[in-house]
Parts: structure tokens; sequence; C-alpha cells
């Protein structure tokens, strides 16, 4: 337990610096920039209550706002990608793994699970994050088109560092 | 009670969820000034749009007062540009540009409104909401922005009568663009109230489809007013004049103001011309 905290905290910490310090600077305009940083959220463990999901998602967007400088933006994307991340583990997990404390991954739930679970978040994340960032219905074609070819950028970034700390049976349970 | 508890217990993601985000979108709006300022304008689109909707409807009571002003104004700019013709060098010799130029405004355009209008009749008549005491007399031309109209036939204190150019007496001293030629309008028998002919327009005269008629100056309408744009030309059999039909600029139909022009000069001008054909 305590060190899955660790584990928590150490990816969040390199996450938030990846993302200030890398991906802010990669992209493409806005049309295409990727947000890898939401992996910390997809990647909590499953079993958390709903409040203090929704209090993280809420502080993590805030920390990366920071960065941003856009109080808010990401707070908000967020707590829409935590409502998702609830909505979609209600549906598809059992209850003895809602039970338990493991991580989303790969090796617990399978490739499919995860890859519909992290495409299906980071477009919801981006969706949020372009349209509240546009604050507007206007362009509305040029928003979608930019959060979708963002989310294809983040879904790669996110595949890519998932298969970099892949393990075959992991030792701490995730 | 505790329905509610329950209620809350099944539904604690969404309303979690909505707190969350209400609180992170209300961050969002006060402290980003591009969305801050986005509001703002919306609201203000809001309030603008109220504001221009209910304008739009004032507008149509105020429409008549607006409309006066207006006429009113174009009044002026006519009396001033007939101020400008009149220095114009081409037309006019150049030592009258001596003249004092608070004498050379020759015309005054009084506003007025039409109180009934005819165009089916054989003889047309117009009726003017303005008389004597506004200043309209007997026998002064009347125009209106994109043409001729008439001319003022019988006045009252408040009213007066105006012989339409649809009217089979009415005749107009009229020049074609650039040929320097004179005609007179007339509207004959002619059943269109858009079309009239000028006659007296000697047949050797190059005349083309398509030009424009003036008024000379030489009526009580001051010099150069668009009348119409020539439509036929025919060689006349009996006489040597062309037949000329042209389509009027003036649109008598949907005629609703005028002005009548005053002819500051005009008792100068009879004067002397009484005098020459008494001698």
């Amino acid at each position: 337990m305590g060190k899955k905290v660790i584990i928590n905290i150490l990816r969040l910490i390199i996450l938030v610096l990846l993302q200030a310090g890398l991906f802010k600077n990669i992209g493409y305009y806005n049309i295409a920039s990727p947000y890898p940083y939401i992996l910390f959220l997809l990647l909590l463990p499953i079993g958390i209550s709903n409040f203090t999901l929704y209090l993280i998602a809420f502080a993590y967007g805030l920390i990366i706002d920071a960065f941003y400088d856009s109080i808010g933006l990401h707070a908000a994307a967020c707590i829409c990608l935590m409502a998702f991340r609830i909505f979609f583990h209600n549906i598809t997990l059992d209850v003895e793994f809602k039970k338990s404390f493991i991580t989303p991954s790969i090796t617990q739930l399978g490739f499919k699970w995860f890859i519909s679970y992290i495409a299906i978040g980071t477009f919801i994340h981006h969706l949020a994050l372009f349209l509240i960032e546009a604050f507007s219905f206007k362009n509305i074609l040029y928003t979608l088109m930019g959060s979708l070819i963002s989310s294809v950028f983040s879904i790669l970034v996110i595949l890519l560092i998932t298969l970099l700390t892949y393990r075959k049976k992991s030792y701490v349970n995730g | 009670m505790k329905n509610l508890w329950h209620f809350f217990i099944r539904f604690n993601a969404v309303i979690w969820f909505l707190l969350f985000f209400i609180f992170a979108l209300i961050l969002v709006i006060r402290n980003n000034e591009y969305q801050k300022s986005y509001f703002i304008n919306s609201s203000n689109e809001i309030v603008g749009s109220f504001y221009k909707e209910l304008n739009y409807w004032k507008g149509y009571l105020a429409l008549d007062k607006v409309n006066q002003e207006l006429v009113e104004e174009n009044a002026l700019l006519h009396k001033k540009l007939a101020q400008y013709n009149l220095l114009d060098t081409t037309s006019v010799s150049k030592d009258i540009i001596q003249v004092d130029s608070l004498d050379s405004a020759r015309y005054l355009f009084i506003p007025a409104k039409i109180a009934n209008n005819s165009i089916k009749q054989k003889n047309n008549y117009i009726t003017l909401s303005k008389g004597r005491k506004h200043g309209i007399q007997e026998g002064m031309g009347v125009i209106s922005s994109t043409g001729i109209v008439g001319f003022v036939l019988k006045t009252s204190p408040n009213f007066s009568t105006v012989q339409s150019l649809l009217h089979t007496d009415t005749r107009v001293s009229v020049t074609i663009d650039s040929l320097g030629v004179f005609g007179s309008l007339v509207w004959g028998d002619n059943q269109s109230s858009n079309h009239a002919y000028i006659r007296e327009v000697p047949s050797h005269v190059l005349v083309n489809k398509g030009q424009k008629v003036f008024t000379s100056g030489f009526s009580t309408f001051p010099e150069g007013i668009q009348v119409g744009i020539i439509e036929e030309v025919e060689k006349s059999q009996e006489d040597s004049f062309l037949r000329i039909k042209i389509k009027l600029s003036n649109d008598f139909a949907t005629l609703a103001r005028v002005y009548v022009v005053e002819d500051l000069k005009e008792d100068e001008q009879q004067e002397l011309e009484e005098l020459q054909n008494n001698g």
C-alpha cells in the first residue's frame, strides 16, 4: 500500500516534469500537442473512492495548469477524464477488481481493455480541454480536429511509455 | 431523507463531477483573460442584440421624424450643390464667378411629403402636405431624389397640388447628355408611368439608346437633374424631329418624399423677359 503511494507520487512527478519540460514544447501549434500527463490519472489504483479520485484529478490538473498558466483549464479537463474513468470502471470491471487496489495495466486487464481505456479517456480529456480552451462552438471543426489529432499523438506517446515500462509479471501487483 | 442519501450515494460520481467541473470552470473564467473577455463579450452580445432588436422596433416609431430630418438635410445639400453647379466654369462664363457667393444660391429646396398621388389617370396630380405657409408658390418645380416630379399648380395654406409629369399638358425642357441639344419632355397619352417622350429634337442629331437625359435649366427646374434614360429612338415620317422614348428615372408609383424647388431669381428673370416682350 505504502509502496503504491510512493510509486504513484513518483509517477506524478515524472509525468509533470515530462509534460512541462518536454511535451509542452512538442507539437504543431494548437493542432497537435500531446498531453500524456493524463497517464497518471489513468493508472491510479482501482478502488479509490470517487471523491478522492476527483480531488486528485482536480489537484493534478491545477499542477499542470500552473505550468501552462491556464488556471482551471486542465483541472476541468481532468475532472472530465475522471468522470469517464469512474464510468468506464463501473461498466467494465468485476466487483472483486473494484475492491482490489491494483493498477490498471495490460498485464492485469488485457490489451484490448487497456487500449480502449487509454484511447477513449485520452480523447474525452482532449475534447474537453480543447472545447474549454476555445470556449465557443465557433470553428467547432477546427477544435474537433485539433483534439482528435492531439489525441492520436497523446495515445501514441502513452503507449510508448507503457511499452517502455512494461513488465511481464509485475512484482508489485501491477 | 434516507432516499436522498441513497440517491446521493448512487449518483455520487455525477454529483462530484458536476461540483468539481463547475469549480474548475469558474477558475478558468475568473483567471483566464481570454475566457473572461469572451464571457463578457458574449454577455454583451446578448445585451447588445437585445438593444439592437429593441431599437429596430423603436426605430419604426421614430421613422417619420428621422425621415423628415434626412429629407431636410438632403435639401440643404441640394442647395449647396446648386451653388456649385452655378459656379461650374464649363457652363458659366468666367466673370460670373466674381459674383458674391452669398447671392449665388439660386435654388432653395423645400422638403415635402406626398399626401396623395395618382399615376393611372390621363392627367395625374399629386397632393403635397405643405403649402403657402411653408413657402410653396404656384409654378414651382417639384423634384424627387431620383428625378423630376412636376409643377406646383395650386396652393392652400397647408397643401399644394402638383401637376405631375404624368399629365398631358406638362412640358419640361431637357437636354440629352453630352449632345447639347434641347427638347421638351412630354408624357403625352402614354399608358405607362415609367416612360415619357422627348419632342422637338431635330432628326439630324445622333441620339443613342442608353444616353441620359437631364433638365436643361430653362424650365423652373435647376440644371442637370437626371430625368431618365433613352430607351428607343425613331425617325418620324411626318416631320423632321426624332421620336425619342425614355425611361423615367423616377418611380412615380412609390414616390413618397419630394422637394419643391424655389427659384430665387425667377421673378427677376420673368421681369426681364416681360420687358423685352412688351418692348
